[in-house]
């Protein structure tokens, strides 16, 4: 185990520095002269004092923690943390994309003009929308984005007093998150605990009982159990028939490429996550780009401008009246598009429908293969993902999936999403993806059935765990209910 | 289940809180099978000011756990004349002692009646088992 990595301001020495500046060649003056006293710092900033070859060890060192999808496997399902190919990053630095300004003039960028173009035209191919903004910066702003274009449309309609959106007990968390920030109440679907699809029973209930005030239902298909609702169809004319509008969390669209289209499905309004489908960079908090499709009726009240093209070229298209306004400045984050352009423009049609086949087959090889020694939520065919559980082992041996998702870590792997949905106890989500080989399934696999027999002979290695990892379990309780977040002069190293 | 305490002396809603009567009035909290399904419990929001009211079947509250936010749902109506302050700095007194130190209000009844559509414990454990 390696030691654990001091902070920068806990190396150095006073004085110490990186570069000497040359001696001045023009006349000092001091701060007081030229800054008012009210805004003078009292005492120096204690910033670090160190050498060059410090500062370079010390970020390649922390660079060396960092885990991510190049470094090991990284089933988190439902994040389809699939690999990130290198040519997307060719395309993005080429200069005609990274060294240009979302306000030059149209005639100076029209090559970026028409990739946005193009990308649009290739996902309501994919998703069999009529039209598509690619301005929200992430799945969530696109959630927000549909939402309100939903709204737009039933105010337009004189149906502005609908303020209820049904969302399904296995959704997304930021379902329902985004439906409050669209000042809509979010109103909970059961799910059939047979099928893992919406309990249709509940859902005539719930549309009847509330008919007049159904903004939209969203569904996420297939779903976070892995299950594809093949009454998505039945669905759509239930909740249209109510005057409500359905919406397509893209989340597991990673499942669905080239087979089938949420616009065929019914859906109105649909999100794709470039960084899960498309395989831009996933993580660190952005940038993201989470477009959002849309059939014929919503079209007038998308954000603008959108990309056209005309006999002089390609261009900005101002936006009706209708439009919510923009989602976002700029025209969104542009050189994730590129990347999700490139994935597209390298894969083709007939590539991307391979992508979903193998990651569909990649899941039901991992999930065939651990149904020996963990129960499988679900047991039916999955999509891209599936729900298997440490129930036995909890039930048997008080080892969780909290512990097992730990121990994994020892093993140069990333865990499972765990606990989520939270209609499975015990749930462990896996996603393996299709990028990943038979060889590293089969490691995982192997790790995994290791793992089960540790909880029956071994099980504090397991509730300790992680061993090999630079810091060993952490107390997350402790720094949920206090937390520590800012490091201060001669604190001691609570590592 | 086994390990799990369920007091036969409460009355228990399908949404796993409980509730202990005591004359006109009820103190309410979370069952041991919500707390150990929760897991460690960070972060509770209550009605702090007491002289709220709280409806049966509506949230009066969030519960945080390391693994998920959850709305609290009263098991009766009435108005709240106690709170438990011990909770906001010290939630883990709910994994702690879910039916002790870790109750969250009491409650001046309203309609007494509610109480008979709370399970007993027996009718909750099959509740439980059913689930």
């Amino acid at each position: 185990m390696r030691s654990v990595e001091s902070l920068i301001f806990e190396k150095g020495a006073p004085g110490r520095r990186a570069a000497t500046m040359t001696a001045m060649d023009v006349p000092a003056a001091s701060l007081e002269s030229m800054v008012p006293p009210s805004m003078l710092r009292k005492e120096p900033a204690p910033l670090p004092e160190v050498s060059e070859i410090e500062i370079v060890r010390h970020y390649t060192h922390l660079s060396q923690r960092n885990f991510g999808v190049d470094t090991g496997f990284y089933p988190l399902g439902s994040c389809t943390m699939k690999y990130n190919p290198k040519i997307n990053e060719d395309m993005a630095v080429l200069p005609g994309f990274a060294r240009i300004h979302p306000l030059q003039p149209d005639s100076t960028v029209q090559g970026a003009i028409q990739l946005v173009y193009e990308l649009e035209h290739y996902l309501s191919e994919i998703s069999g929308m009529t039209r598509v903004t690619l301005q929200p910066s992430a799945g969530a702003h696109g959630e927000l984005t549909g939402l309100m274009l939903i709204k737009a449309y039933h105010e337009h309609n004189g149906q502005g007093h609908r303020n209820i959106v049904l969302i399904p007990d296995n959704a997304h968390g930021t379902n329902p998150a985004s439906a409050t920030l669209a000042d809509y109440r979010s109103v909970e679907v059961k799910s059939d605990p047979q099928t893992g699809g919406i309990d249709m029973a509940h859902l005539k209930a719930l549309l009847d009982a509330n008919a007049a005030n159904i903004a939209a239902i969203m569904m996420t298909n297939p779903n976070t159990l892995g299950l594809f609702d093949s009454k998505v169809a039945e669905i759509a004319t239930l909740v249209h028939e109510v005057g409500g509008q359905l919406y397509y969390d893209g989340a597991n669209a990673n499942a669905v490429l080239g087979i089938t289209r949420p616009g065929d499905m019914g859906f109105d309004v649909v999100h794709f996550n470039l960084h899960k489908t498309c395989s831009t960079p996933h993580g660190g908090g952005g940038p993201g780009a989470g477009p959002i499709g849309v059939k014929e009726h919503l079209v007038p009240f998308l954000p603008g401008p959108m990309p056209a093209q005309n006999e002089q070229g390609y261009f900005w298209e101002d936006v009706g009246p209708l439009s919510i306004g923009k989602m976002r400045a700029n025209k969104g984050n542009f050189g994730v598009l590129v990347r999700a352009y490139t994935y597209i423009r390298t894969y083709g049609p007939d590539g991307l429908l391979h992508v979903s086949q193998s990651a569909i087959l990649n899941a039901n090889y991992l999930k065939h293969a651990l149904a020996s020694d963990y129960e499988i939520a679900y047991p039916q065919t999955c999509q891209h993902e599936f729900v298997a559980t440490a129930e036995r082992q909890k039930e048997e041996h008080d080892v969780t999936a909290l512990d097992i998702a730990k121990r994994l870590l020892d093993f140069g792997m990333y865990a499972p999403t765990i606990y989520f949905p939270l209609i499975v106890h015990e749930a462990m989500m896996i996603e393996p993806t299709e990028t990943e080989t038979r060889e590293t399934l089969d490691y995982f696999v192997g790790v995994m059935r290791q793992i089960a027999g540790e909880a029956r002979t071994n099980p504090e290695i397991v509730k300790t765990a992680p061993h090999t990892t630079p810091v060993g379990r952490l107390d997350q309780a402790l720094a949920a209910r206090k937390p520590n977040l800012r490091w201060t002069q001669g604190q001691e190293g609570t590592h | 289940m086994a390990k799990l305490n369920h007091p036969a002396n409460l009355k228990y809603s399908k949404t796993d809180e409980w509730v202990r009567v005591d004359g006109d009035e009820a103190t309410v909290g979370i069952t041991d099978y919500a707390q150990d399904q929760l897991g460690d419990i960070v972060y509770i929001e209550l009605p702090w000011n007491a002289s709220q009211s709280v409806s049966a079947e509506e949230k009066f509250g969030d519960i945080e756990s390391v693994k998920a936010t959850s709305e609290l749902v009263s098991p009766v109506s009435g108005s709240i004349t106690k709170v438990n302050e011990n909770l906001k700095d010290t939630p883990e007194l709910i994994n702690d002692s879910p039916y002790e130190q870790g109750w969250m209000f009491v409650v001046k009844l309203s309609d007494p009646a509610e109480l008979d559509h709370l399970m007993n414990a027996t009718d909750y454990l099959a509740y439980l088992e059913g689930r």
